[in-house]
């Protein structure tokens, strides 16, 4: 990582500093006003009531106590997990199976850039398109479903199938990146070990299992790491198609806080559930880390 | 395990040896299959985008299933861009009230030209003293600064909206900019990275030569770097273009609202019995489509950027 080129021991270089500062003022600025002090501020708010129209009162550990006892909280962050599962479990598989294929099939730019496709167009538009293709009525999905002679499904108005349209929309957005990033992976792996497997007459899937996901661990570990920390922070989906509903059945934790803090203006209380959300995503992303560097090391 | 050998999907290799013609080979067909259907799932939705938007609302009712436009027009565009007037858009199965998404996509434009150009420019700038500077506490400094990308950016936006309203730029367009304006970290260090990577030479070839170090940044590091720029500035685009969360809160009016945020609005507007499909759809497709234009003059160089150059 941080590569110290610069050794004390050049002391002839002349001294930049103030150039430095005046080039990095802008920069800085943005950082400690739009990201450090947000981050202060955010958990100095978590311990106050605060409406937005008079000061925040200090309130000790009230919201966190509130938030114990909110079943609402509960519901919503198990809603949320169980988004982030079923997202992650399908966008991962077939993002990886795609990559294999990609691999395998042809590199070329425009196979890729197809894939990529549906990651160009925001959240709004994915959710938009899909409320069409799957509405209960006249949804293309519902016909097809029909056509094979099963039921329609109303995907987003009933609480069984919600989260796993939610889940299933952002995979279609996402998953093409998510491919991308893991055969860029594959990419670092050595082809003289794939000539030397089809020596030996190993089949395609034996070198998947044997050369494939062994070498591939630590980056898709990597991806793991990018891909959850994304996945908790759903909200467009959400906001967009069902705002929380059929009842809380895909209130996810962060559509609950904007909730709370722009519908009914409990900031102190938002910024509560903000600091326990982000306290679930470091835990993650070091367990996570410290899982993938456990794992580099045994293959290195 | 499976002795009786499965046909080994040959990736066509430059050296060709002892192995056979490829001929037909099952394994690969149905490899072959499996990536036609992802491509069909990427694709389809836009297809349907553009099929809805050409039909008449009215008519999809009864030409559901018709893969084809059904009763063609252009009228879900023209409520998308007010050219239809109230009574008739109603008729047509629309909200009725005046919209206008040219204003929007101006907005959009501005937002995410506003960031674009500040975001790199700044990020550069810092990037530069961070790798080619001397001063002290560098890499303390920069270590501070990587220690950002820890921070999730979802967590900082309640406390933004509560700055940004202090500072009085709630529904404005520099308010919506502004948090991305200056940096992020991960800007500065995909940046130093690959000032790091530039050959000095040329450089103090410069100085010598009595060059001052701003002319350098400006002259020599700056024009070197165009290709990470241009990529980095793609990105960052794309990203600010369809941000929706951060736009949401800051916005209420017409006079800072962007086209992600307009999107939300015109699909609640919309009677919730029996929507305005082809209207949705339309601007569904207006939002989308300046992003599949830049993808479609950049997808080379966006598509090879995707890897973890800039992570590792």
């Amino acid at each position: 990582m941080a590569a110290t080129t610069a050794t004390p021991v050049r002391k002839k270089r002349p001294d930049d500093t103030k150039l430095a500062i005046l080039f990095i003022a802008p920069a800085l600025i943005g950082f400690l006003v739009f990201m450090i002090w947000p981050t202060l501020r955010g958990i100095y708010l978590s311990f106050t009531k605060f409406n937005l129209l008079t000061p925040p009162e200090f309130n000790g550990l009230d919201n966190y106590i509130r938030m114990g006892q909110d079943p609402v909280f509960w519901n919503s962050l198990v809603v949320t997990l169980y988004y982030v599962v079923v997202n992650i479990v399908l966008q991962t598989a077939l993002a990886l199976v795609i990559a294999v294929m990609m691999q395998r099939l042809t590199k070329r730019t425009w196979l890729r850039g197809i894939i990529l496709t549906p990651y160009l167009v925001s959240n709004v538009v994915a959710a938009l398109v899909f409320l069409w293709i799957l509405d209960y009525q006249l949804g293309i999905g519902n016909k097809v479903i029909e056509l094979i002679g099963l039921d329609r499904i109303a995907f987003l108005a009933d609480s069984n199938w919600v989260i796993p349209t939610v889940a299933l929309i952002n995979v279609w957005r996402h998953v093409g990146y998510t491919a991308l990033l893991i055969f860029a992976g594959l990419q670092t792996i050595p082809e003289t070990l794939y000539e030397a497997g089809r020596t030996d007459g190993a089949s395609e899937i034996t070198m998947f299992r044997r050369i494939t996901l062994p070498l591939l661990r630590p980056i898709l570990a990597l991806v793991l790491i990018i891909t959850v920390v994304g996945s908790f922070q759903v909200f467009d989906t959400v906001a967009v198609t069902t705002r929380g509903g059929p009842i809380d059945s895909s209130r996810v934790l962060q559509f609950y806080i904007y909730d709370m803090a722009f519908g009914r203006f409990q900031f102190g209380y938002a910024s509560a559930m903000s600091v326990a959300l982000l306290v679930v995503l470091v835990i993650i992303t070091f367990l996570q880390y410290r899982l993938s560097r456990a794992e580099q090391s045994d293959l290195a | 395990m499976a002795t009786a050998t499965q046909p080994v999907a040959t990736t066509a290799p430059a050296i060709v040896e002892e192995s056979p013609k490829p001929g037909f080979n099952i394994g690969r067909a149905v490899a072959w299959v499996f990536m036609v259907l992802v491509i069909l799932a990427s694709l389809f939705p836009f297809y349907w985008m553009l099929r809805t938007a050409l039909s008449s609302n009215n008519a999809l009712y009864a030409g559901s299933d018709s893969l084809l436009p059904v009763d063609a027009s252009w009228g879900g565009f023209e409520r998308v861009f007010g050219l239809q007037t109230g009574q008739e858009a109603i008729d047509a199965g629309g909200a009725g009230q005046p919209i206008n998404f040219w204003h929007y996509l101006a907005n959009s434009i501005i937002v995410s030209t506003l960031v674009t150009a500040g975001q790199v420019f700044f990020s550069a700038m810092a990037a530069y003293a961070f790798a080619r500077l001397q001063w002290r506490h560098r890499e303390k400094v920069f270590g501070f600064f990587l220690a950002g990308l820890m921070i999730p950016a979802i967590f900082t936006l309640l406390p933004n909206f509560v700055l940004i309203k202090q500072l009085g730029l709630i529904d404005t367009l520099l308010g919506v900019s502004l948090p991305t304006m200056l940096m992020t970290p991960f800007a500065v260090f995909f940046l130093r990275q690959f000032f790091l990577g530039i050959s000095r030479e040329v450089e103090e070839a410069a100085l010598v030569e009595g060059a001052s170090k701003v002319r350098v940044f400006f002259r020599l590091i700056l024009p070197m770097s165009s290709a990470p720029l241009a990529t980095l500035g793609i990105l960052t685009y794309i990203t600010s273009w369809n941000d929706y969360f951060w736009p949401l809160m800051v916005s209420y009016t017409d006079r800072s609202r962007v086209l992600t945020v307009a999107l939300g609005v015109f699909k609640s507007q919309t009677p919730q019995t029996g929507p305005d499909w082809s209207g949705l759809m339309a601007a569904t497709l207006v939002a989308a489509l300046p992003m599949l234009i830049l993808f479609f003059l950049f997808a080379k160089r966006i598509v090879n950027s995707i890897g973890f150059s800039g992570i590792k």
